[in-house]
């Protein structure tokens, strides 16, 4: 957390304090030194006392706070360290912090290469450019907050499930009841789905089939009065209502309870469909041309098939690709903008060669652009692998409270735990020297980086 | 004095610099010569105080902000009119313990804080930090509200914490117009209120919004159904962990909360519950198309109501108690802001014990958005009807009041996001068959926090 930018301009500050380039190495080193020391020093006092203030120290108190308790008062060594790696929830904000910078930043970089490419030169490229970097604009902690809403669940809010449920309707259109289960008499049927009748029917009988979990108000509008068919000795027959138990008897055909329309009903005897019939305005339906004998009545799951409503983005499953989606729309116009600077500067003699050449386009991109560009990407990779490592606002805001344990990652553990309900300092100091330990790799290769460049 | 903190807390800031020990010094002195005015004109009677307190400054911190901060100022007011001294409030909202503890750390404490939380009052009374109220203060409290009150604001028997705002939490909200239309009655006991819940799922109205990304949510759900199961005594021995998770009575408590929550018709949104947030879970019942007819939880939704849909909490918006499952019936879960002395000083605790007074609770009553323990402030004190209903159920259910559990537990276990009694929760809630599994978590968890 802690050293972040702020490193590379130091070593761009230690560059500036060396001995000047070209002055010659004299050979009265002692008397030179002092000489330079003296006014060096005063000009370096300001930078060093800043950085010793502000990073130094911290960083060291850090590392000294985690080998103390919660409190702070007592001393236990390496505990708090043990404890971090034993604990399950601190296990998977480090393995979410993994997936992070394994996936996150070589697609930020990857889209940015292309997408910097693409409208190289299109005409209205600056643009293009401008608003592809606006997300860059928002604070992460909003766009968090807009990220929740476009993965929320329900269809009426979130955008994204809106958008699956549209496509899927249109292939599979929505059944007429969904969620209608029947009251009594039926059970779900595990080898067709829907309904089947728990008892045995026979030519001359009237089956009652009440249904309830639908709205009054949501039945079509041609609904009618449900109403009992007067027996009859050869045809099978019945009806399918609405049975509404608040002010109403359950199981029996009440005033106002009205027929449930467009119910397909077939007649099974053993696991085989002997007729189908369709329940009319006033729920009523007819099984013709039966031969005598048993049969059970089955209302098929076309009927109740409950409506799709996309997936759950924000469960634990996909909480880490939905926030890493968020953070890509984020960054990915940071990586543009470097990238296009970065091909601007490609000396314009160098793809012209190639192109006379005889190379394809896309030889040219793979052998000349991306070996030019390769400086310029690593930085801009490097410098997003350190932006995921601290990676917080984003998972804090999108994941809701029931699976932020699952989407947790090393810089939201550590907060959580020293300043969160638990309070424990000394733990977090723990994490937060896990993540310096982490970031210094980067950092010193970096550092070897500009060195190299310098010289 | 009007409600800008800003002038008058100017002076303060410039003894704030001196030197550590001095500024805690003189407001010393300068009790020390109150002691000795007050104890000649020392009234007794419930409350408000003609007490004269001339140019003490008084300082409050507490969690309260916006309207909350703005009825509160009125009520200090009102205490300043009667004794002339100044009062200043700072809302520092949810960084109330970092605020404190770094400032008792700086040597800099205000005089009076108010704590939402009991296990901050413990750890901050272990801290030494606090200062126990005098007899004055214990006696006048007693006369106005239910010993229980100042049993939850005890340490060690030794009483802290007066109780001006509270929170009702045995509340079910519903949409009375859904009620209206499906011809619903409000249930009374358990049983009748699922088996409405089953009569609603049937008319096609999804009976019960929980949010079930919200952990403290369901802690309520939770504290409600146990405090009636196990009765008082045990939920004591629950909070202070002096019976396991494992018990029988936690048992009973689960199989009942999953009759309910292992029944995907009953809860909006079948498995997006586990997705829904607090604020939703509100709206989901009062929006202009409500997919939800009911929502357990405290008096404060009414808050969220009114400034988050259109529906008018007492028309659209009404509740009921928590439905009776055992016991006499009367019990309640609170919640609350505990006022706490900490300087030792005559002018704090005369604050103190105006705050316990029914005068400053009937001030802040009839401005509405507050409920009070005191049992000299009658219902036709608040400003709407509604609340006046819960008030008079914390004042009736007397020493039945039980506080928060989750509150009362260490944070690690009772308030924090992903970890303890929120998560192990909201895993029931997302498979309520496994009651056995999720006792013995608890138990571990909570044997985790306390340090066993």
């Amino acid at each position: 957390m802690i050293t972040d930018d702020t490193l590379p301009a130091g070593g761009d500050t230690g560059g500036g304090a060396a001995p000047p380039p070209g002055g010659p190495v004299s050979d009265h080193r002692p008397g030179r030194l002092r000489r330079l020391f003296g006014p060096a020093a005063l000009f370096l006092l300001p930078a060093l006392l800043f950085l010793a203030v502000f990073l130094a120290y911290p960083a060291v108190y850090s590392v000294v706070r985690s080998l103390f308790d919660g409190s702070g008062d007592r001393f236990v060594g390496l505990d708090n360290y043990q404890r971090m790696f034993t604990d399950q929830r601190t296990f998977t904000a480090i393995r979410n912090t993994g997936i992070w910078v394994l996936v996150a930043p070589a697609l930020v970089t990857g889209l940015g290469l292309i997408l910097a490419v693409l409208t190289e030169r299109i005409r209205w490229a600056t643009a293009f450019r401008i608003l592809l970097f606006m997300p860059m604009a928002i604070s992460l902690f909003a766009s968090g907050i807009i990220f929740r809403l476009v993965y929320d669940e329900s269809p009426e809010r979130g955008v994204v499930n809106a958008a699956i449920v549209t496509v899927h309707d249109v292939f599979a259109a929505p059944s007429e009841y969904p969620g209608a289960r029947p009251r009594e008499g039926l059970a779900a049927d595990p080898t067709l789905g829907g309904y089947t009748t728990t008892g045995a029917h026979s030519l001359g009988d009237v089956v009652t089939l009440p249904l309830v979990g639908i709205r009054p108000g949501a039945l079509p509008e041609q609904a009618a009065a449900a109403g009992l068919p007067e027996a009859e000795p050869d045809v099978l027959q019945g009806v399918v209502w609405l049975d509404s138990a608040l002010g109403g008897e359950p199981g029996v055909i009440d005033e106002g309870e009205n027929g449930m329309p467009r119910v397909t009903v077939r007649a099974l005897s053993g696991n085989e469909v002997v007729a189908t019939a369709t329940t009319g305005d006033d729920g009523r339906f007819v099984l013709p041309d039966l031969a005598p004998g048993e049969y059970t009545l089955h209302l098929v799951e076309e009927n109740f098939t409950e409506p799709f409503n996309g997936l759950t983005w924000l469960g634990s499953g996909l909480i880490t690709p939905v926030i890493i989606s968020a953070w890509v729309w984020i960054m990915t116009g940071f990586a543009i903008t470097f990238i296009a600077a970065g091909l601007a500067a490609i000396p314009r003699d160098a793809l012209e060669a190639a192109r006379v050449d005889g190379a394809t386009e896309w030889q040219v991109f793979r052998k000349v652009t991306i070996p030019l560009l390769g400086p310029l990407l690593l930085v801009v990779f490097v410098t997003l692998v350190i932006n995921v490592l601290k990676i917080f606002d984003l998972v804090f805001v999108i994941a809701p409270g029931s699976v932020q344990a699952d989407a947790s990652v090393i810089a939201l553990q550590m907060w959580q735990v020293s300043f969160g309900a638990g309070g424990n300092q000394g733990l977090g100091s723990a994490l937060v020297v896990l993540l310096l330990v982490l970031v210094l790799p980067i950092m010193y290769f970096n550092i070897r980086r500009f060195r190299k460049e310098r010289s | 004095m009007t409600s800008s903190p800003s002038p008058s807390s100017r002076p303060d800031l410039s003894t704030r610099r001196a030197p550590r020990g001095a500024a805690r010094r003189a407001p010393a002195v300068t009790a020390a010569a109150l002691a000795l005015t007050l104890a000649a004109t020392a009234c007794g009677g419930g409350g408000g105080s003609d007490t004269d307190l001339g140019s003490v400054n008084l300082e409050i911190v507490g969690p309260w902000a916006g309207a909350e901060q703005e009825a509160f100022e009125q009520v200090l007011d009102l205490f300043e009119s009667q004794t002339g001294a100044t009062v200043t409030y700072s809302g520092v909202g949810d960084e109330l313990s970092t605020v404190l503890q770094t400032r008792i750390q700086g040597g800099d404490v205000p005089d009076v804080a108010l704590i939402p939380q009991p296990g901050l009052v413990h750890h901050f009374v272990s801290e030494g930090a606090l200062v126990p109220l005098t007899d004055e203060v214990i006696t006048d409290m007693d006369a106005n509200m239910a010993d229980a009150w100042r049993e939850i604001g005890s340490v060690d028997g030794q009483a802290y914490g007066v109780y001006l705002k509270v929170t009702n939490k045995s509340l079910v909200w519903y949409n009375d117009d859904l009620f209206q239309e499906t011809g619903a009655e409000v249930p009374e006991t358990w049983d009748e209120f699922t088996e409405l819940s089953r009569d609603l799922a049937d008319v096609g109205v999804s009976p019960l919004s929980v949010a079930g990304a919200d952990g403290w949510v369901l802690t309520d759900w939770f504290e409600n159904a146990y405090l009636q199961i196990a009765g008082p005594e045990k939920y004591d021995a629950l909070s202070a962990h002096e019976i396991p998770w494992t018990d029988p009575s936690v048992q009973e408590t689960l199989e009942t909360l999953a009759e309910v929550w292992g029944e995907p018709d009953l809860l909006a949104g079948g498995t997006g519950t586990l997705q829904t947030d607090f604020p939703t879970s509100v709206t989901n019942v009062f929006n202009d198309d409500p997919s939800a007819a009911m929502v357990v939880g405290a008096d404060f939704i009414g808050g969220v109501v009114s400034s988050s849909t259109d529906a008018a909490v007492g028309e659209q918006a009404l509740h009921y108690r928590f439905p009776y499952i055992a016991g006499d019936g009367e019990a309640v879960v609170v919640a609350g802001d505990a006022a706490v002395a900490m300087t030792d000083d005559e002018a704090t605790m005369e604050l103190l014990r105006f705050l316990s007074s029914p005068e400053a609770a009937g001030e802040w009553a009839a401005q509405g958005g507050f409920v009070s323990p005191n049992r000299h402030v009658t219902a036709d004190t608040y400003a709407d009807p509604l609340t006046g209903q819960v008030a008079e159920q914390i004042v009736t259910a007397g020493d039945n009041i039980r506080f928060d559990l989750s509150d009362l537990q260490p944070a690690a276990f009772g308030a924090t996001v992903g970890d303890g009694m929120w998560q192990a929760l909201q895993d029931f809630l997302g498979d309520p068959s496994d009651v056995e599994g999720t006792m013995e978590r608890l138990e571990a968890e909570a044997a985790e926090a306390y340090g066993e």
